[in-house]
């Protein structure tokens, strides 16, 4: 711990660091010479594609792949073309690129996913090199030709080939080459040698490194930095230059004394980068060339390969992986031989607290004193994030705990985020786990994308102990895992449907957000369909069951499903694929076990298809609806004819649904229509389609009474409705004479009243006067009022006793009504004392 | 502009944003100046969540009604179709796409449906061979739409004709998604409490809705504290009876459409001073109601007799007000009178207004005509000869009154007797169909269905017990300063409010008994609240219950759930939801089938 500087490198004014990573543990036979190698970045896995030119079909080349700590995950013997080229997609599948352009992808366990080819041309010229390269659009690839052409596909997941424009005067394979992003432009810069071009869709263009010394000689190798902002060009007499990418600015100019070109050739940076540098490797040596033209040299034993990452780079070996990078700013500044940075002293506070020596609070002071104690805890925090040793990560975060109780208004969010992740950091660091991410690299590839890395490599429970224990809601941590869990079960042929179910039900229970469905539908791609529907059953939201169960042709459970869900648009979806799925019993018998289903079947129809609406009735022996259904069909006929003979099955039916009214009553409809057409064809009445009191009082109108009198008594028209009716009718026509015969006709079933309100509503005071004297005596008051005599309702009012008439007439009056008045108030008085 | 929905107990506002919010990124993603293609019905709820202002901030340039035939021609980029998921828009549409591609090729086609996108339709749309028209096909997720600071209504006009005549519970799941959305917003309801099929049927599909989504738990401090689902087939008798409240009786004689009501233009002719103006306006006088309007929220939930005091009493508030400028003697006392004169006048104008409704109305309610129809419909509802065919109904029918007057009489009165004696139920029947013609049958098979006009079928009638227990019929209703809701009918306290208030207190324990003879099952259940949003009780604060009547509710009821949550001693705030704000006219016409006569 002490010594922690002591594998510091001074570079220019910053330090390198080499730390070692893991021991592998895998066991190469001869090392990795001799083998095609492509390790992922952010501590991906690795491949191994051993003596790739052996053809013979007895001994085939192994595909082995790898943990970043040398775990082996699966190898298998390549049976395929010549590869030429492996690399890592940003989803960690493995792309393999074979001699003649075709490009095969597997998994990380080594399932063939599928495959794609880098054009026809390729097939006769081959591929003579391939790259693999990410940008913001996903993972590409870049070839050149057995006839110097280059090809490339931004993003093989969205296969866009693109035959780049020729190189002119190129006569054999470029010397080097590397691809670009640049400005939402994929582009390839190339060196023939002497010249360097620029290769985009649709030009070629030569360029020149602006300052590169003149003697500088030809362009052998270069390097892309990880960000594709910086470029390191190597020449064949040992100059290392180095640049912006756009070629418009350099950084430095390097002689490394090297005339062969490096085997690898790396960018080491890291955000905020004090002192850049590129890592080149030779056979036995590894040569770090700063941009301030400082370099640190380290020997190499074995063949060893580099991983650029965002902020260092690995060095694998076939014993061991190593992380070489910049010291962080931060650390330098704690670690640093007597420093005085606040952090450097809060660190040596915290130790000499620990001894309990009193030499703690003189630290402690010191930093007071400048008030840094904040800056002096934010810095051991932030530095022990960047630490790979525990030791030293706790020994930081103490100190930085120590300090904080000093300080009153200090948010502790850094150091307990800072404390969380590191935790999860260790854990996935592990040999066993193999992913030795920096906190850096973390932060930039985010939790979310770190859960889903463990669950594609199927560490399931370390996934979910990390949900947990950072507290991600379920929907995007728990819960996210089980599902993968879950969709991985389902794919294990060695054990039974019930015991898979039951496992995926024990471990997912109702987690929230899984959904069985997806699950199911997993199992449904791999041929397990019973155990789909087992599965199936857990499912809460029906509404997701339903297309699944559909495309397992379990219709019926679909239906029961979608009736479930309440969502009435899936059932009728259901519903409308049962109908052409099925014939039409079956499917009538169907829906007749789901009432709901038929009930919304019935109204499509009844908007749709009113012939159906009528076998479904008839199917189920629903006689009333069925008669009503005649009867709405019975208004679409034009012919009286047609009419009827609708209306009569309308009776049948609702005789045969025991309602006895409603057969009467269309019996009675019947009648009339025919009735009416009878007199339309006589007398032209205009009759068909009215009411009965409609037709009468059109007969009446036209002065047909004794139709009239005959529809009365045919259709037992009560009396009271009669009266009123001929009433009304009579005074319309003013035919008071009639009026008169008819109220004596007989005693009237609706009183005298009615007589006197109509009389006046036809303006009639004098035919009014005539009936007031019929009137009850109830009614007396009222009938005189009506014809405005006042005397007349005081008299009755009066005669009666009653108050509360004596009031209305009273309120009648007006104010010349002296007499009256005081009469009505005299007799009020007098019935009041009784 | 919609601060009224904001000043509640619950800020209905956030909901309204929600789906302005929505609207706005729909019409964002259709690039372009556009033109939108509106189903009718849809406007007036749409007009209660954005206006054409914050349309035309998005380019729409051109509004039309969806007809069939050929679109009208208009210079924009994108025709929308905003409409409701029903396969008879789908074919109109289907026919505007057609003749349009004949004209021009440049138009894009977008659908966006209201509430819910349906296969169905999609599916019609594909028979019909344009599917492949439509750039978008997107729903828009208007369930509950925020009519005032303490009412939401889904104006879903079919959904009690669907649930109990046609046993379709389309409406009922998007109550269950309106209510979700309400959750998202404003918490998780902790307590759900129900009376009904429908109701049980809602719950049923929440708790399950809720299930499917957990872990997406929202931490929104809940903002309700109970969820009452009322199914209307509960309280039958309510909306049958005429409302005597103001806002009642606006609607149930004029009609409130979506907020708006219109009036006969005659009262309300400008008076000029000086000028003689003769000349009538002939167009209806639309007027806005709601809670926005000062003098409206005073008085529109008041009995009718107690309005004309409150007009009088604010008259006089207002001229004294601007007698007040007589006083102003220094500048600053006439500036500040200056400053409240926009105020002024616009209450004056609103006075003016009100006081002009008030006559329209009060000349109606004075007369013989509404005063015999209330007197039977008291009749019935303290149950006086409710076994005999009313005379008063007879003779309405031989006059030939409107039919929906008699069907709700009559309705009412078998209601009120727990279905009528076969002879009286027959008598009725048949005095309809010979008045109003044999057409009607559908119609009285449909109410029959419903249960709201029906034989007897047991010799028990329940409803007076109920009417006891529930203390439905209060004597001595007090109309001008009210104690109970019963004011709201002058005598009648509505069921279905009774039932609430008893369930906030004493529970409905206490009247199991009449809970039995009610249609279906009563429950209550609990939702799990995640940990620390149980909410911490001041002393003294009020609950919050949302009320949510399935299958319509009347602004009677509304008034006396008002009238609750202002009751000083009740402790629970009532905000109101519904599937449609209806009355009893309404209802009864959402009910009625008429065939289209062929015969000429």
């Amino acid at each position: 711990m002490a010594f922690i500087t002591a594998t510091w490198n001074p570079l220019g004014e910053a330090f390198y660091r080499k730390s070692e990573l893991y021991e592998m543990c895998w066991s190469i036979r001869d090392g990795l010479r001799d083998s095609l190698v492509a390790a992922a970045p952010y501590g991906g896995p690795i491949a191994l594609l051993r003596e790739p030119h052996r053809r013979s079909p007895s001994s085939r080349p192994q595909l082995e792949i790898y943990s970043a700590s040398g775990v082996s995950i699966t190898s298998f013997p390549w049976k395929s073309g010549p590869v030429v080229q492996l690399g890592w997609t940003v989803s960690d599948e493995l792309l393999c690129v074979q001699e003649d352009g075709s490009v095969l992808i597997y998994d990380l366990f080594g399932s063939f996913k599928r495959h794609f080819s880098m054009g026809q041309e390729v097939v006769q010229n081959q591929v003579l090199e391939a790259k693999v390269f990410h940008s913001p659009y996903g993972t590409g690839v870049a070839i050149v030709t057995g006839s110097f052409r280059f090809t490339l596909a931004t993003n093989i997941d969205d296969l866009k080939l693109r035959r780049l424009p020729e190189v002119p005067g190129l006569q054999g394979k470029p010397s080097c080459w590397v691809v670009l992003t640049q400005d939402r432009q994929t582009k390839v810069l190339l060196s023939t040698g002497p010249e360097l071009y620029i290769l985009d869709n649709t030009s070629c263009t030569a360029v020149c490194p602006p300052g590169l010394s003149p003697q500088a000689g030809s362009v052998v190798h270069m390097s892309v930095s990880f960000s594709y902002k910086y470029l390191a060009l190597f020449t064949d007499t040992g100059h290392l230059w180095t640049g912006s990418s756009h070629l418009q600015e350099k950084l430095s100019e390097v002689d490394t004394k090297k005339s062969t070109p490096p085997k690898q050739m790396v960018w080491c940076r890291r955000p905020k980068s004090q002192q850049p540098s590129v890592v080149l490797m030779w056979d036995k040596l590894l040569m770090v060339a700063g941009v301030c033209n400082d370099t640190i040299q380290f020997p190499i034993e074995d063949p060893c390969v580099l991983v650029g990452e965002l902020d260092g780079v690995r060095i694998i070996s076939s014993t061991n992986q190593e992380l070489l990078q910049e010291v962080p700013l931060v650390c330098q500044d704690i670690f640093k031989i007597a420093s005085m940075a606040p952090g450097a002293l809060l660190l040596e506070a915290h130790r000499e607290y620990e001894k309990s020596s009193q030499k703690a609070d003189e630290y402690l002071r010191e930093i007071k004193e400048q008030s840094m104690l904040g800056e002096a805890v934010r810095q051991c925090v932030e530095a022990a994030g960047h630490e790979y040793d525990t030791n030293t990560q706790k020994s930081l975060l103490r100190a930085a705990s120590f300090g904080k109780c000093f300080l009153t208004d200090f948010s502790p969010d850094p150091f307990v985020s800072t404390c969380r992740e590191l935790r999860v950091l260790n854990a996935v660091r592990e040999s066993s786990v193999g992913l030795p991410l920096t906190h850096t690299q973390f932060k930039q590839m985010t939790l979310q994308v770190l859960i889903d890395r463990l669950v594609y490599r199927q560490f399931y429970p370390l996934a979910i102990e990390i949900c947990r224990y950072l507290k991600i809601p379920d929907y995007q941590g728990v819960s996210r895992v089980l599902k993968h869990w879950a969709s991985c079960k389902v794919q294990q042929k060695d054990l039974s449907d019930e015991a898979i179910a039951r496992a995926v039900c024990v471990k997912v229970g109702d987690s929230p957000g899984v959904s069985y469905s997806h699950i199911a539908a997993k199992a449904y791609e791999c041929g397990r369909t019973e155990l789909a529907i087992k599965l199936l059953d857990f499912e809460a939201r029906s509404g997701e069951q339903v297309p699944l169960l559909l495309k397992m042709k379990r219709s019926q459970l679909a239906l029961s499903k979608a009736v479930e869900s309440g969502d009435t648009d899936l059932v009728y979806t259901v519903v409308t694929y049962l109908k052409n799925e099925m014939n039409r019993g079956d499917f009538f018998m169907t829906l007749r076990n789901q009432p709901v289903a038929l009930s919304l079947y019935r109204q499509f129809c009844k908007l749709q298809e009113q012939e159906t609406l009528k076998d479904l009735y008839n199917q189920d022996d629903d006689h009333q609806e069925l008669a009503n259904y005649y009867v709405t069909a019975s208004y679409r006929e034009k012919r009286l004819e047609s009419r009827l003979s609708l209306l009569q099955s309308a009776v049948d039916e609702y005789n045969k649904a025991k309602n006895e009214f409603a057969a009467k009553a269309t019996e009675d409809e019947m009648r009339l229509l025919r009735f009416q057409r009878k007199l339309d064809d006589e007398k032209g009445a205009g009759l068909l389609g009215l009411s009965l009191q409609a037709t009468m009082e059109a007969l009446l109108a036209l002065g047909l009474h004794k139709q009239a009198e005959q529809l009365y008594r045919d259709f037992r028209v009560p009396d009271k409705r009669y009266w009123w009716l001929k009433l009304k009718s009579l005074a319309e026509k003013e035919e008071w004479e009639e009026l008169e015969k008819f109220s004596k006709s007989k005693k009237s079933p609706i009183g005298y009243l009615a007589f006197v309100e109509v009389c006046m509503k036809c303006n009639n005071k004098y035919e009014a006067k005539k009936y007031v004297s019929k009137v009850t005596p109830e009614q007396k008051v009222k009938a005189h009022l009506a014809i405005s005599d006042l005397e007349g309702a005081a008299d009755a009012a009066i005669e009666r006793k009653n108050e509360s008439e004596m009031g209305v007439v009273l309120s009648r009056c007006s104010v010349s009504d002296r007499l009256l008045i005081d009469r009505l108030n005299r007799a009020r008085a007098s019935a009041a004392k009784k | 502009m919609a601060a009224h929905l904001s000043y509640g107990r619950v800020n209905l506002n956030i909901l309204r944003e929600a789906a302005r919010k929505e609207l706005r990124e729909f019409l964002d993603k259709c690039a372009g100046s556009k033109a939108i293609v509106w189903d009718e019905y849809l406007t007036g709820p749409f007009g209660m969540i954005a206006q054409y202002s914050l349309l035309k901030e998005h380019e729409v340039e051109k509004m039309f009604t969806l007809k069939s035939g050929r679109l009208p021609s208009a210079d924009v980029k994108n025709i929308i179709f905003f409409v409701r998921p029903r396969l008879e828009l789908m074919d109109i549409i289907a026919e505007n796409v057609f003749s349009e591609d004949k004209m021009h090729s440049s138009r894009d086609f977008h659908i966006l449906f209201v509430p819910r996108r349906s296969m169905l339709c999609e599916q019609r749309l594909k028979e019909q061979g344009v599917l492949g028209s439509f750039i978008n096909i997107d729903e828009y997720i208007l369930d509950l739409i925020p009519y005032d600071g303490d009412l939401l209504s889904m104006e879903y006009e079919s959904a009690f004709r669907e649930c109990y005549l046609e046993n379709d519970q389309t409406s009922l799941y998007h109550t269950a998604k309106g209510l979700m959305t309400l959750q998202a917003l404003y918490g998780t309801i902790p307590q759900i409490y129900g009376k009904g099929e429908c109701a049980r049927h809602v719950a049923n599909m929440m708790l399950r809705m809720k299930r499917e989504f957990a872990g997406s738990q929202n931490q929104i401090l809940p903002v309700f504290d109970t969820l009452l689902l009322l199914d209307r087939n509960v309280d039958l008798l309510t909306p049958l009876a005429t409302q005597l409240t103001y806002e009642g009786l606006i609607d149930e004689i004029y009609g409130i459409n979506n907020g708006y009501v219109k009036l006969p233009p005659e009262k309300f002719a400008q008076k000029k001073q000086g000028e003689a103006s003769k000349d009538l306006p002939t167009e209806p006088k639309k007027l806005q109601l709601n809670s926005a309007e000062e003098l409206y929220a005073e008085i529109r939930d008041k009995n009718f007799n107690a309005v004309g005091a409150a007009l009088s009493k604010k008259a006089k508030i207002i001229s004294a007000a601007f007698e007040e400028r007589h006083n102003a003697k220094t500048v600053g006392e006439i500036k500040q009178f200056v400053s409240q004169l926009p105020h002024m006048q616009a209450a004056r104008s609103s006075l003016a207004n009100h006081t002009s409704i008030a006559e329209l109305i009060k000349d109606i309610t004075t007369s013989e005509a509404f005063f015999d129809n209330l007197t039977v419909e008291q009749e019935f509802m303290t149950g006086v000869d409710t076994d005999k065919v009313n005379t008063y109904i007879e003779d309405s029918i031989a006059q030939k009154d409107p039919l929906i007057k008699i069907l709700r009489l009559v309705c009412m009165q078998s209601v009120c007797n727990n279905g009528l004696k076969q002879k009286v139920f027959d008598y009725y029947k048949r005095e309809i169909l010979q008045t109003y013609g044999y057409e009607h049958m559908l119609t009285l098979n449909n109410l029959e269905k419903a249960g709201l006009l029906k034989p007897q079928t047991s010799s028990r009638n329940n409803y007076p017990t109920i009417r006891k227990t529930l203390k439905l019929w209060m004597e001595d209703a007090n109309e001008q300063n009210p104690n109970d809701i019963s004011y709201v009918y002058s005598g009648y306290a509505p069921l279905s409010i009774r039932l609430t208030q008893v369930l906030a207190r004493p529970g409905w324990r206490s009247i199991e008994e009449v809970l039995k003879m009610l249609p279906g099952p009563h429950f209550e259940e609990r939702q799990q609240l995640p940990a620390g949003l149980h909410k911490k009780r001041q002393q003294g604060e009020n609950r919050t219950t949302l009320v949510f009547f399935l299958g319509g509710v009347s602004y009677a009821e509304i008034a006396a759930l008002r009238f609750l949550s202002q009751m000083e001693d009740s402790g629970m705030e009532y905000i109101i939801a519904t599937t449609k704000l209806m009355n009893g006219t309404t209802w009864i016409k959402s009910l009625m089938d008429r065939p289209e006569s062929q015969t000429p």
